[in-house]
C-alpha cells in the first residue's frame, strides 16, 4: 500500500508534487480553454457568412 | 509523416482522435506512476526525497524532449514553409517553458535538504536555466513582431541557436565537475543503474508526461489552425 507519511522531509516533497500538479493542471486548463475558444469563434463566423 | 500531416484538414482529422488517445494514456501511466512512487521504498541516503526524483527527472526529460520537437519543427517552417510546421513550434513553447520551469522547482526543492542550498551555478542547472530562457526569449520574440510570418521566421532563428545547448545540458555532467548527479537511467555500468523499484516509478511517469505533451501539443496546434482560420473569416468578413 502506498505510504504518504514523508517524514522530516515532507516540507519539500509536497510542495513538489503540489508545484507540479498546479504546472500541470494549468497548462490542461489554458490548453482546452484556448482550443475551445478559437472552434467557438470559427463556427460562429462560419455561421455568419452569406 | 510529416507531408501526411503538413495538410490542416489531414492534420485536424487526426489530431481529433489522437489528442484525447494521448490524454488517456497520460492519465493511466501516471496514476500508475504514482501509486509506484509512494510504494517504492526509501532511499537509503536520500530517504524520502528520492520521491521528488519521480516528478523532477520526466519534467527534465520533457524540458530537453520539446525543446528538440520545438527545433524540428522550426526547421521544417524555416525550410518548407509549412504552415502546420509554424503552428507546432509556436503550440510547444508555453508548455516546454513550464516542463522546464517544473524541472528547476522541483530540482530546487531537492537541492535544499540534500545539497543544503536552493541553488548552485553547478554546469548542468546553469545550462538548463539557459534553456528556459531561450524558452521565455522564443515566447518573446513572437510576441514582439506584428508581422506574423517575420516573427515565425525570427523566432524559428532563434529556436534552431538554441538547439546548440541540448548537448551542453545533457553532457554536463560528464564535461565538467558537478554537484549534479551523472547519468542513472541509461549508465553503461550496471552498478549505476536505478533498481527496479526506482526504474518503475521513473519509467512510468515519465511516460505519463510525454504522452501529456503530445496530447497538449496536439490540442494547442488545433487551437492555433482555428486562430488563423478566424483571422483569415474575419479579413474575409471586413473585405467583403
Amino acid at each position: 500500500m502506498p505510504d504518504f507519511d514523508t517524514g522530516k522531509y515532507a516540507a519539500y516533497i509536497w510542495p513538489s508534487f503540489a508545484v507540479s500538479a498546479l504546472f500541470l493542471a494549468a497548462m490542461i486548463a489554458d490548453s482546452l480553454a484556448r482550443a475551445r475558444r478559437w472552434k467557438r469563434e470559427v463556427e460562429a463566423r462560419t455561421k455568419d457568412r452569406p | 509523416m510529416f507531408a501526411f500531416l503538413a495538410n490542416p484538414d489531414r492534420f485536424m482529422a487526426f489530431s481529433r482522435r489522437a489528442a484525447p488517445g494521448f490524454g488517456i494514456l497520460a492519465a493511466v501511466l501516471i496514476a500508475a506512476g504514482l501509486w509506484f512512487t509512494f510504494t517504492a521504498p526509501e532511499d537509503y541516503q536520500q530517504g524520502d526525497t528520492v520521491r521528488i526524483m519521480f516528478i523532477h527527472v520526466p519534467a527534465a526529460y520533457l524540458a530537453m524532449f520539446s525543446y528538440v520537437c520545438l527545433g524540428v519543427a522550426s526547421f521544417l517552417s524555416l525550410i518548407y514553409r509549412h504552415a502546420i510546421a509554424d503552428a507546432a513550434a509556436k503550440a510547444c513553447a508555453p508548455l516546454g517553458a513550464g516542463f522546464t520551469a517544473l524541472a528547476l522547482i522541483t530540482g530546487s526543492l531537492w537541492g535544499k535538504p540534500m545539497w543544503g542550498t536552493w541553488w548552485v551555478w553547478d554546469a548542468r542547472l546553469t545550462s538548463v536555466l539557459v534553456l528556459f530562457l531561450f524558452w521565455l526569449g522564443y515566447i518573446a520574440l513572437r510576441a514582439a513582431i506584428d508581422d506574423e510570418t517575420r516573427a515565425g521566421r525570427a523566432a524559428a532563428i532563434l529556436a534552431l541557436v538554441g538547439l546548440v545547448n541540448l548537448p551542453v545540458v545533457h553532457f554536463s555532467v560528464e564535461w565538467w565537475n558537478s554537484l549534479h548527479q551523472g547519468v542513472t537511467v541509461f549508465a553503461a555500468k550496471a552498478e549505476n543503474r536505478l533498481p527496479p523499484a526506482y526504474l518503475i516509478p521513473m519509467a512510468l511517469m515519465s511516460l505519463g508526461y510525454m504522452a501529456l505533451f503530445g496530447s497538449l501539443w496536439l490540442v494547442r496546434i488545433r487551437a492555433e489552425v482555428w486562430r488563423r482560420r478566424a483571422q483569415v473569416l474575419a479579413l474575409q468578413a471586413a473585405g467583403g
